[in-house]
């Protein structure tokens, strides 16, 4: 077994998708990084798992029996436990090219993006329009209504920020996303696709936020420019399922010479005068076990290696279902997301259905996985709570659904105890929130903002 | 990913992936076949995130996609993405270190446990310059009795028919085999996992349908996309 260096510049705990971007970036930089996962897989809370290990994780089978067994070959199945998309034109996206991460993997656009509209078995589901001429289409909206949406969308792509000829004479940097709706005139179910299914905010908190229509209408071209640029929808989600991306990223740290090591428990955060200075920790699986010592002038990870430095936020409530058939009214699509926006069922929080197929390798040919979620709105019958995306689904084969997920957050920024912890992911739809994390996760730790455009330009490359 | 019509030779992408022992001359094999170089006492591989080098045969063209583990297989961390879609290995051992033949067969496990079932494995036996049977009539520069040879040609030869893998004892210090191990691959691709390229396992049909909606990242952006709002 090969040496543990005394020391190094930082120590990465777990394996999530935010830690290995930071990872990579830092070891491209030239520090020097071991990193472990107490798991015997990479990818933490973002990992993809098989059909095995998801019943064994959940419990929910006869002791005896193995289910698993009646769908086919384990290595077909690639199930996410955070359902995520990533945005074509998202900050994601942009980390992947400026990192070439994408050499090692492999994108498909998710074929479509849904709304609904109603609730129960009159409930209206239907592609949310992107552009004018999708407007014009929409079965969303009346005729007039479709011809203020259309107004509405033409004039975000023309809306310059510092252009106040642009503003239709709203004070931009004060006024809210509810008086530019107004202006507009858009119907109160208007409003609702375009926060929720466009500008994918999970609650009506935006409309009311003075000088909040800047981000709004930010969001909105996000989502506009994201299905600009490959046509479907906006989103894009890798073969193999998410947790290649992690995968993708620990490789990069990998060849700048980051060290890895899975089946690592961590037995005790050394301390020198209140700051964290190194690690005591065993690698099991292997004959005998290893147990090391080791220093770091950093040390970064996520939630679940720091209790005692976080607190809980939020929960979220997620049922993933194997399915063998595609979403109702998608166009038997073979990925989309579905959104229902919480005002349609009564709710405080949206409901989100991500669904994909084998058409991106995650599982054998005839089965769906549709992974329906919601951020907890009551403390029991949460399975209520999931019930209107859940009777989207139409018949379930196997369904997956657990306690609510508590959603952690460091409760100090790192910069007094050197210890860096990132946010639990999100009941968001995409990774926005998750690239937003990494990016003040570094500003705390290097006191720089992360540049990761031209990140690997001008450094030595053995071998190429 | 697109056929080069109205090329002379079909070409066709091929990932590799090589394992082994740490030291038993992976990257020197790579360095030898991509350039016809070799450095002595190089230093662990750091940046690579992959090599290429194009192989061609009389009927087609095979452009190696040579993946390296970047040291992840240090502490038995190597990710299922590495071996995701490999149509080739290269299995390599030092020839003057048993372990590493044992090594090596827990890799050929490895692989055949979660590659793609069609992989082509070969098994490599380096540093055949340190003994007797150098193949280019040289002998050795390992002092005293001169053969520094611990793993015989037959037992690793056995072994490699029970499992059936190629078979070869290179030295990349003298180049000796080298290009040879590669052409071997290269020819004992089956013509049918190269025509579904990275989509190995997957019918043709569906290889086509889904073809249209994978995407390509470092595609350029359209210009207007960043400032100017598509809608």
């Amino acid at each position: 077994m090969d040496e543990i260096a005394p020391e190094y510049d930082v120590i990465v705990l777990g394996t999530g998708l935010t830690e290995c971007i930071l990872s990579g970036v830092l070891s491209v930089k030239g520090k020097k990084v071991l990193h472990i996962d107490r798991n015997d897989h990479y990818g933490a809370d973002a990992a993809s798992v098989n059909l095995e290990v998801l019943f064994k994780k959940y419990g929910n089978y006869a002791k005896g029996t193995e289910p698993w067994k009646q769908y086919g070959r384990l290595n077909d199945w690639n199930i996410d436990l955070v359902p995520k998309f990533l945005m074509s034109s998202g900050e994601l996206t942009n980390i992947l090219v400026s990192t070439d991460v994408t050499r090692y993997l492999e994108f498909k656009q998710v074929a479509g993006s849904y709304v609904q509209q109603g609730s129960g078995p009159r409930a209206t589901v239907a592609k949310v329009p992107s552009d004018a001429g999708e407007a014009l289409r929409s079965p969303l909206m009346g005729i007039f209504e479709k011809r203020r949406m259309k107004g509405f969308i033409e004039w975000v792509g023309s809306f310059n920020v510092k252009d106040t000829a642009t503003h239709k004479g709203l004070d931009i940097n004060t006024c809210t996303m509810k008086e530019v709706y107004d202006k507009f005139g858009l119907e109160t179910t208007t409003k609702d696709f375009i926060g929720h299914a466009m500008a994918l905010y999970p609650n009506d908190a935006y409309i009311d936020l003075k000088g909040g229509a800047v981000e709004a209408i930010d969001r909105i071209r996000l989502y506009g420019n994201s299905v600009a640029r490959y046509g479907k929808s906006p989103y894009i989600y890798p073969l193999y399922g998410l947790g290649e991306l992690p995968q993708g990223f620990a490789r990069l740290s990998a060849i700048y010479g980051g060290t890895y090591m899975l089946n690592t428990t961590v037995d005790e955060l050394v301390y020198e005068d209140g700051k964290a200075v190194g690690i005591k920790a065993t690698m099991t699986g292997v004959d005998p076990e290893m147990t090391f010592e080791t220093k770091a002038k950093m040390i970064l990870g996520d939630p679940s290696y720091f209790p005692g430095k976080v607190r809980v936020v939020g929960h979220v409530l997620r049922a993933i279902c194997v399915l063998k058939h595609p979403l109702a009214s998608t166009n038997d699509a073979d990925s989309c997301q579905l959104i229902i926006p919480q005002s349609q069922v009564g709710r405080k929080n949206d409901i989100y259905i991500a669904c994909v197929s084998s058409a991106h390798n995650v599982c054998p040919k005839g089965y769906w996985i549709a992974i329906v979620s919601t951020i907890a709105e009551t403390a029991a019958n949460h399975h209520l709570e999931l019930a209107p995306g859940l009777e989207r689904l139409g018949r379930i084969e196997e369904q997956f659904m657990g306690s609510p997920i508590p959603l952690y957050e460091p409760l100090e920024d790192g910069t007094r105890d050197k210890i860096f912890i990132s946010k639990s992911y999100d009941a968001s739809s995409h990774f926005e929130s998750t690239t937003d994390d990494v990016r003040d996760i570094y500003r705390r730790l290097a006191g720089e903002e992360l540049v990761v455009e031209g990140l690997r330009e001008g450094i030595q490359v053995a071998d190429e | 990913m697109a056929d080069l019509a109205g090329a002379p030779r079909p070409s066709s992408s091929v990932k590799l992936v090589l394992l082994g022992e740490a030291a038993v001359g992976k990257s020197s094999l790579v360095l030898r076949f991509v350039n016809n170089d070799f450095q002595e006492n190089k230093e662990p591989t750091i940046g690579a995130a992959f090599l290429t080098q194009k192989c061609n045969l009389p009927t087609r063209t095979i452009k190696f996609e040579i993946w390296d583990t970047a040291g992840q297989e240090r502490f038995a961390s190597l990710a299922p993405m590495y071996y995701r879609n490999a149509q080739a290995a290269l299995v390599v051992y030092d020839l003057t270190k048993p372990t590493s033949l044992v090594k090596a067969k827990h890799w050929v496990a490895e692989l055949q446990r979660q590659a793609s079932p069609g992989i082509v494995i070969a098994l490599v036996g380096n540093k055949l310059d340190l003994t007797n049977d150098s193949g280019d009539g040289e002998g050795t520069d390992a002092n005293d009795s001169g053969d520094a040879r611990k793993v015989s040609t037959e037992e690793a030869k056995t072994y490699a028919e029970e499992e059936s893998l190629l078979f070869f004892e290179t030295s990349a210090k003298t180049g000796y085999n080298v290009t040879e191990v590669f052409t071997a691959i290269a020819n004992a691709i089956p013509e049918t996992s190269l025509k579904t390229a990275r989509g190995a396992g997957a019918s043709a049909a569906a290889a086509s349908r889904a073809e249209e909606q994978r995407v390509n990242l470092n595609g350029p952006r359209d210009p207007n996309a960043k400032e100017g709002c598509a809608c």
